[in-house]
C-alpha cells in the first residue's frame, strides 16, 4: 500500500525551482532513502510534506488523503512526524518535557496526561535516553539531541517518519547506533523516509532510494540499481560527499 | 535528605501564603487610607505584570499592548459605569479587552520579534488617537467623568482580580499549555511540527492575559474620577509590566510578582519624595539591574543561595 504519494510537486523560491514537478511514493513498511548533492532540494521536499512550506503546484497524499494544504500540526496529528537537519529541540525544557509535548499534542486522538507520560517515557527508553530525562535538552551531546528529536517524533505515534540527515556530524560508533535505531523504528511498523548525505550508511538499510538533483528526480530504485545507474554516477557519485565517506 | 526539606517547605509556604492573605484581606479595617490606596496601586502593578508574563514570559513575544487592554477596560468602565452595577462593569471591561486581544492576536501573532512589539505598541497609539478623534469630532467632548467608588471597595475588587490573575497564571504555567507556550518560545517551528496548534494557542493565551489588564483598568477608572484618551491609553502602562518582569526575573513564576511589588513601591516612594527626578532615578535603577542582574532579582537570589549551599558542602 502506498502510504505517501506526491504528484507534480513543485516549489519555487523566487525564480529558483527548488523542487520541480517531482512525483514519488513511499510504500507502507519501507525505508526509503532520499539522496542528492547539497542544494538538490531534499530538505525542501520534507518541508513540503510536513507543511512547513506551501507548494506552488502538485499534490501530496498520505494514506490516500490529500495532506498538502494542511497546517504543520495537522500533518503531524495525521501521522507524519519529522526531524530536522539542524536539530530543533527545546533547549531549556528537560528531555522528558520535549518528548511529552509530542505525546500530549501530536497524536491523532489525544491522550490523557497519564498515558502521554507513559508514552513519552517509552519513547525515551526506546532511543536510550531515559536516564537523562531530567537534563535540559541543550546539555545533551549532538548525537543525543538527534536521538531526542527522534523520540519526540515517535511520541506523536506516527505511521511515517521523515528523518533529515540523522548521522551528519556523528562519529562512526554513533553512526552505527543511529542506523540501528532506524531499523528498530521500522521494525515497530513505522515507515521511514530518510535524507542522507553519506551514501555508504544509507545503502545498507534502505529498501529503495530516490535521487534528487537540481530539484528534479533523476533516478529511483534499489540501492544496487542506484549504484549501477549511469546518471547517478555522473551527477552524484562523483560528488565530494561520496568520495569522502 | 533533600526530600524532607522539600516536604517540610510546602506547608511552610502555604502557611505564609495564608497569613499574607489574612493580612491583606483585612487591611481596610485596620490600615490607613493611604496604605489602602498604596496597596491597591501595588496590586494593579502586579496584575498588569503577571498578566503580561502569562503570555510574553514563556513565548518571548514582547507585547507592548498592555496599555491598550488596560485603557479599554478604563473606557468601558467610564461608559458603562453609570448604568450598570460594578461587577458587570468589571466583567465587561475584561471581556472587551479579551475580544480586542483575540482580534489583534489573530492578526499580528504571525509577526515575530521587534515587529510584533512595534505593532502592539502601535495599537495603543491607534486606539488613543481614534478615541481622541471621536471625542473631538463626534461627541464634541473631552474625556469623561467616572462614578467614584469608595477606596475599600476598589481595594477588594483589585484584590479579587489579583487573586484570579495569579491563580490563572499558576495553572496555565503548570498545565500542558504552559509547556507548549514554553516550547513556542524555544522553537516555534518545532512546536508546530510536534502537533501544537501554535496560532490558536498563542491567540487564546494572549486574549486570556488581556482579560486581567482589562478588569484592572475597569476598576482603576473609578479611582481617577476623570479620564481622557491620554490618561487611559498611557504608553507607560505598556512599558511598566515589561520592566517590572525583567526587574524581578522572568525565569521564575514568582519573579514578576516580586519585581512588581518592589517596583511599584519604589515608584510611589520616588514620586512623593522626588517628584521631578523620579523618572530619572527609576531609569538608572533599571539600567543597573538589566546590566548587572540579567536574571533579575530572583536570579540574584538563586545565585546567592547556590553559593551558600556550595559553601556549606565545602565545609562538611
Ligand atoms: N526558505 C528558503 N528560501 C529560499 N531559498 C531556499 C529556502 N530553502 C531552501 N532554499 C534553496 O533551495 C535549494 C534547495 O535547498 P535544500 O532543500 O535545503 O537542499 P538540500 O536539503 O538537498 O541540501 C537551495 O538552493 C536552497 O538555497
Ligand atoms: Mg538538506
Amino acid at each position: 500500500m502506498r502510504i505517501l504519494e506526491g504528484e507534480g510537486v513543485t516549489k519555487y523560491f523566487g525564480g529558483l525551482a527548488a523542487i520541480s514537478n517531482v512525483g514519488f511514493h513511499v510504500d507502507q513498511g519501507e525505508i526509503v532513502g532520499l539522496i542528492g548533492p547539497n542544494g538538490a532540494g531534499k530538505t525542501t521536499l520534507f518541508n513540503l510534506i510536513s507543511a512547513a512550506l506551501v507548494l506552488n503546484s502538485g499534490v501530496i497524499k498520505f494514506k490516500g488523503e490529500k495532506i498538502s494544504g494542511l497546517k504543520p500540526h495537522q500533518v503531524c496529528r495525521a501521522g507524519v512526524a519529522r526531524t530536522f537537519q539542524s536539530v530543533k529541540i527545546f533547549g531549556n525544557i528537560p528531555v522528558l518535557g520535549n518528548v511529552l509535548l509530542g505525546s500530549l499534542f501530536g497524536t491523532s486522538t489525544g491522550m490523557s496526561s497519564a498515558d502521554a507520560a507513559r508514552e513519552a517515557m517509552e519513547s525515551l527508553e526506546f532511543v536510550g535516553l531515559s536516564t537523562m530525562r531530567a537534563t535540559p535538552a541543550k546539555d545533551l551531546t549532538l548525537a543525543n539531541q538527534k536521538r531526542l528529536e527522534v523520540a519526540r517524533a515517535l511520541a506523536t505515534q506516527p505511521d511515517l517518519l521523515l528523518i533529515d540527515e540523522l548521522i551528519a556530524g556523528l562519529n562512526p560508533t554513533e553512526t552505527a547506533q543511529a542506523m540501528e535505531l532506524v531499523t528498530r523504528i521500522r521494525d515497530r511498523g513505522i515507515t521511514i523516509l530518510m535524507i542522507e548525505h553519506v551514501m555508504k550508511a544509507i545503502m545498507s538499510i534502505c529498501d529503495r532510494i530516490i535521487v534528487l538533483h537540481h530539484g528534479e528526480k533523476i533516478a529511483e530504485g534499489t540501492p544496487q540499481e542506484i549504484t549501477a545507474s549511469k546518471t547517478v554516477v555522473e551527477v552524484y557519485l562523483g560528488d565530494q560527499a561520496y568520495a569522502g565517506s | 535528605m533533600d526530600k524532607t526539606t522539600v516536604l517540610s517547605k510546602k506547608p511552610l509556604f502555604l502557611g505564609l501564603l495564608f497569613l499574607l492573605f489574612i493580612l491583606f484581606a483585612f487591611l481596610p479595617l485596620y490600615g490607613s487610607v493611604y496604605s489602602v490606596i498604596l496597596v491597591t496601586a501595588i496590586f494593579m502593578h502586579i496584575v498588569l505584570t503577571v498578566s503580561w508574563v502569562i503570555f510574553s514570559g514563556p513565548t518571548g513575544y514582547i507585547s507592548l499592548a498592555s496599555a491598550a487592554f488596560f485603557g479599554v477596560g478604563i473606557y468601558t468602565s467610564a461608559i458603562l459605569g453609570k448604568t450598570f452595577p460594578l461587577p458587570i462593569v468589571i466583567c465587561f471591561g475584561a471581556l472587551t479587552s479579551f475580544c480586542l486581544a483575540l482580534f489583534v492576536g489573530a492578526l499580528t501573532l504571525r509577526l515575530r520579534g521587534i515587529y510584533f512589539s512595534m505593532f502592539t505598541f502601535g495599537l495603543v497609539l491607534l486606539i488613543q488617537q481614534l478615541l481622541l478623534w471621536y471625542e473631538v469630532n463626534i461627541t464634541h467632548t473631552r474625556g469623561r467623568f467616572v462614578i467614584v467608588i469608595n477606596n475599600a471597595t476598589i481595594y477588594y475588587v483589585m484584590f479579587a482580580i489579583l487573586a484570579a490573575t495569579i491563580l490563572t497564571a499558576y495553572f496555565i504555567s503548570r498545565s500542558k499549555y504552559g509547556l507548549a507556550l514554553q516550547s513556542i518560545g524555544e522553537d516555534e517551528e518545532a512546536s508546530a511540527h510536534t502537533g501544537i496548534n501554535v496560532t490558536v494557542l498563542k491567540t487564546i493565551i494572549f486574549a486570556v492575559s488581556a482579560l486581567f489588564a482589562g478588569a484592572a483598568g475597569a476598576i482603576m477608572a473609578t479611582r481617577w474620577t476623570y479620564i481622557d484618551p491620554f490618561i487611559a491609553f498611557n504608553p507607560l502602562f505598556s512599558f511598566m509590566p515589561v520592566l517590572m518582569a525583567i526587574f524581578g526575573g522572568m525565569g521564575q513564576f514568582y519573579g514578576s510578582i516580586i519585581g512588581a511589588v518592589i517596583f511599584a513601591y519604589l515608584q510611589e516612594m520616588l514620586i512623593t519624595r522626588f517628584p521631578y527626578y523620579y523618572m530619572l532615578i527609576f531609569g538608572i535603577i533599571l539600567v543597573v539591574v538589566i546590566l548587572y542582574l540579567p536574571g533579575g532579582l530572583v536570579g540574584l537570589l538563586q545565585k546567592w543561595r547556590k553559593g551558600d549551599l556550595a559553601e556549606k558542602h565545602a565545609n562538611t
